[in-house]
Parts: C-alpha cells; sequence; structure tokens
C-alpha cells in the first residue's frame, strides 16, 4: 500500500515537474491548439456569448500570463511610484481591461491556419519570443509573438505582440501621461471608469 | 486629382509648421497638438460618413461579394508591392507577388478570387515608405493626415508624392469610373476594418495614444518583415517588482522620456530631437536581416 502511495505521488510529481518543465514554444502551441479546438466546435462562442469566452479565458490562457509583470513593464520608471496597495489594484484592472476587450477577439476566429515558428533560443535562456504566424487567405499572414519569462511555476507569457504592436507597448505611453497629469490615483480611477462602461456596455447589449 | 493631392499635403505641411510650437510628452511626437486636432476631425469624418457606410455596405453585401471585392483591389495592388520587394532587394518575395498577379487576374478572373494564396504564394505587405525605412531612412515625428489618418513623416511623404503612381486606379482614363473605384476601394477597407475599430474603441484608455503608438510599432515591424530589433528600453519598472527581474536584451542607452512637467529649455528640446529620431539602420542590422531568412547579402549590396 506505502509503494502504491509512493508511486502516486512519484507520478504526481511528474507530472508537476513536467508542466513546469514544458518548453516555452511547447507550451504555446498547446494552448493555441486546445483553445481553438473548442472555439471552433463552440457555436455560443461563435456567436460571441461573453460569459462563454471569459471562461475559456479563464480557464486555459490565463493561468499562463503573469500580469504583475505586465502591468509593472506597461507602468516602466512609474511603476516604483506606486505603493503595494496601488500595485495590486493596478494590476487586478489592467488584467480586466485586457481580458474582456481582447478575449472578445476570440469570436472573430474564422478558421485560419495558425503556424509555429521554431524557437530560437540559448539553452540557459530564462527569456524568450515564442513567434506565431496567422495566415489568412487573400490578406498578408499577421504574427503574434509571445514574450515569455521562466519563474518557479513554468514560463509565463508578459505581453503580446500582434502584427508587432506590443500590448504592454501600447499601454505604456496613456499610463505615463495620465500618471504626469494626476499621479497613479488619477491612473486608476482612469481605469476604474474604463471597465465599469465596458460591464456597463456589455450588460446593455445582452439584455 | 493632382491638385486634391497637392492640397491634402500642403495641409500636412501647413500642419508641421503649425504644430512645431507643440512639444508633447512623447519624443516620436513633437507635433502633438496638430497631431491630435487632425485625428479628432478625422475621427468625425468617419463617424458621421465613413463609418456608416461602411456598416451599410457590410449588411448589404454578401460575405462572398465582399470578399470579391477586397480581391479584386488587393490584386491590383500585388504589381507595386512586387516592385517594392525588389527595390528592397528581396528578389523572391517579389517574384512571388508578379506570380500572385499574374495567376489571380487569369485563373482568379481579374482577381476576384485569390487562386493564388490557395497555391501557396502568400500576400505581402510593402510600400515605398518600407522600402525607404529599409533604406536606412528613418521615420520622422508621427504624423496625423488629413482623412488618410496615422502617418510619420517619411511614411506620408511616400504615400502622397510615390505610391499614388504605383496604383493602378490613379490610370484609369474615365474620370467618374476612378473615382467610383476609388471610393469603393475606400469604403470597402473600412468596413474591413469595421471589427479592429471596435475593439480599438473599447481597448483604448487614450484612443489617439493608443493609435500613434499601435501606428508606430506596426510600421517599424513592417520595415523589418516582422523581425524589428528589439526597441530602445523604457526605463524599466524596479527590478524588484518583476519576479525574474532578468534583464531583457537590448542593446543601447536608455531613452527617457521628455520631463513634462520642467519647463523644456532649448537644450532639452535639442537633445530630444537628437535622440527622438534613431537611426533606422541598427548595429545589429546584418544580424537580423540573417536571421530573417538570408537576404543578407542583397541587403548589404543594397545598402552601400
Amino acid at each position: 500500500m506505502i509503494k502504491l502511495i509512493s508511486l502516486l505521488c512519484l507520478s504526481l510529481f511528474a507530472t508537476a515537474v513536467c508542466a513546469q518543465e514544458m518548453a516555452p514554444d511547447v507550451m504555446i502551441k498547446k494552448i493555441t491548439n486546445e483553445v481553438i479546438g473548442i472555439v471552433k466546435q463552440d457555436k455560443d462562442i461563435k456567436a460571441g456569448d461573453r460569459a462563454k469566452i471569459n471562461a475559456l479565458v479563464d480557464a486555459k490562457v490565463l493561468p499562463h500570463f503573469n500580469f504583475d509583470r505586465m502591468t509593472a513593464l506597461a507602468m516602466g520608471r512609474n511603476w516604483r511610484k506606486a505603493d503595494a496597495e496601488q500595485k495590486k489594484v493596478l494590476v487586478r484592472e489592467f488584467r480586466t481591461l485586457l481580458v474582456n476587450t481582447y478575449s472578445g477577439a476570440l469570436a472573430a476566429y474564422k478558421n485560419e491556419v495558425i503556424e509555429f515558428m521554431p524557437l530560437h533560443a540559448a539553452a540557459g535562456a530564462t527569456d524568450v519570443t515564442v513567434r506565431t504566424q496567422v495566415k489568412r487567405p487573400g490578406a498578408e499572414s499577421i504574427g503574434i509573438d509571445y514574450s515569455m519569462e521562466k519563474t518557479p511555476d513554468g514560463w509565463k507569457v508578459y505581453d503580446v505582440a500582434v502584427a508587432g504592436v506590443s500590448l504592454v507597448t501600447n499601454y505604456r505611453d496613456t499610463f505615463n501621461s495620465e500618471i504626469n497629469r494626476s499621479g497613479v490615483d488619477g491612473l486608476i480611477k482612469v481605469l476604474e471608469r474604463k471597465n465599469r462602461s465596458l460591464d456597463s456596455q456589455a450588460g446593455g447589449k445582452s439584455k | 486629382m493632382r491638385r486634391v493631392m497637392g492640397l491634402v499635403l500642403l495641409c500636412a505641411l501647413g500642419g508641421l509648421a503649425g504644430g512645431c510650437a507643440t512639444v508633447g510628452g512623447n519624443p516620436n511626437d513633437p507635433l502633438e497638438g496638430y497631431n491630435r486636432a487632425m485625428f479628432s476631425f478625422n475621427d468625425s469624418v468617419d463617424k458621421a460618413f465613413v463609418k456608416p457606410v461602411a456598416k451599410g455596405y457590410k449588411k448589404v453585401m454578401p460575405e462572398f461579394a465582399r470578399t470579391g471585392v477586397t480581391n479584386f483591389f488587393s490584386n491590383l495592388g500585388d504589381v507595386w508591392i512586387g516592385i517594392n520587394d525588389i527595390l528592397q532587394g528581396k528578389i523572391g518575395p517579389g517574384v512571388s507577388d508578379f506570380g500572385r498577379f499574374a495567376i489571380n487576374t487569369t485563373v482568379g478572373i481579374v482577381g476576384l478570387f485569390d487562386v493564388a494564396s490557395k497555391a501557396g504564394l502568400q500576400k505581402h505587405n510593402e510600400d515605398f515608405g518600407q522600402t525607404l525605412g529599409r533604406w536606412g531612412v528613418g521615420s520622422g515625428p508621427y504624423v496625423v493626415l488629413p482623412l488618410l489618418g496615422p502617418s510619420d513623416v517619411r511614411d506620408g511623404f511616400s504615400l502622397l508624392a510615390v505610391d499614388w503612381h504605383g496604383d493602378p486606379l490613379w490610370y484609369v482614363n474615365n474620370i467618374p469610373t476612378r473615382n467610383e473605384l476609388v471610393a469603393t476601394r475606400f469604403v470597402d477597407q473600412r468596413a474591413n476594418l469595421l471589427d479592429a475599430s471596435r475593439l480599438m474603441e473599447e481597448a483604448a484608455l487614450d484612443p489617439y495614444a493608443y493609435v500613434r503608438s499601435a501606428y508606430l510599432q506596426h510600421r517599424r515591424s513592417l520595415v523589418y518583415d516582422g523581425n524589428p530589433p528589439p526597441p530602445k528600453p523604457d526605463p524599466g519598472p524596479d527590478s524588484k517588482s518583476g519576479p525574474s527581474g532578468a534583464p531583457t536584451a537590448q542593446a543601447g542607452p536608455a531613452l527617457a522620456p521628455a520631463p513634462r512637467n520642467t519647463p523644456q529649455g532649448g537644450a532639452t528640446v535639442a537633445a530630444v530631437r537628437q535622440q527622438s529620431y534613431e537611426p533606422i539602420v541598427p548595429r545589429n542590422y546584418a544580424a537580423v536581416i540573417e536571421h530573417s531568412g538570408g537576404v543578407s547579402e542583397n541587403l548589404q549590396g543594397a545598402r552601400r
């Protein structure tokens, strides 16, 4: 019996280690294929059912993102101006904004083929870019690049660049000027207001 | 039409001169005052006329018809794309673009069907602004053009002075037909962007800054065909904040954004100017090109 339990522990441990050690490009491929597989079959998601999309994103995508790092990068040097409590709120609000606005794009998926580029990284690299290409008939393909870093919990995405446009960089200007105008609390207010207005829009639409 | 183009150019230049007085926070956008005004003008034109027309067009036309229209104009563009590929020393892609045009014009019935994509010839994105960028011309400050939208000095010049020479529509002799074609293409392009513009409206806290950043990043990426060298590092967050704190492999001196709270002394402005127009050809250019597919010899030749 003890043998069995120790075997079980070992196998559990092994899977945990596996999850951690999964190479970043393999991980992106696995997640992408999984999510697309679900989107393809789910009519509600294709019709834009936000609750279902959010559930899918929550379960499959978000665990692999590092929103602390994303927020810190979008804040740039201003990150130091925020105290611990402000940081927590900023991360929460930024995360809500990104998830609510970008996960809706899943509904627009129309059988585009996604190609995974070979990973160019040194053996011991802890910071890599995983490149993918979305092939669209009749239009140039769009690159989606994931910047990833190695953490104790496995590889985490800290930035996504679509067609060369980095999500994090795109917010940096706005964050910077907002903080210059009205401080960290001002930025928090702007983010909260934005999220509330998106919420009420979504609510209005579903009714 | 030349006159209209001239007028637009004049407006843009007038804006340049007028906007020079305003120095905003972004070193790439010294014309922010003028640009914001033009951005909101364009936005109101879009909301009042262009977007409603594009929405109606999307509603009335069945999807296969819209795809046909998009393909038709896209096919006409492939020749100019091919020429720009050749100008940049990218012979393979250039030949592929001419092949696309040949196949789609014939087998694809005057371009209504994009057969070439199915045959494995991918569509590319090239224009003269990118060619200049490849040749080492810096983008210059960000400029919002009247009606045409976000641009920069290099790309705006290319668009207004060069690219339209490579646009077959401007060679249609019958003026009303030509104008109809140009208008249809405009509406079709706007209709294709409806989803993207909605996403932008939802995601942006400040649509102007959001579009500016997206435009500059996207164009930079296009010049390097999707493999731009790492951008200048932002004075990063406290290294203790990120779990890794690992320095991302980035070269070059840190560029401190222009101080906004302090009055801008002449020296500061000059320093910012000097720093902001980065040479578009970085030190690791050859490595980047090599990385992107072994056309370095051609390019090295072209640069000399």
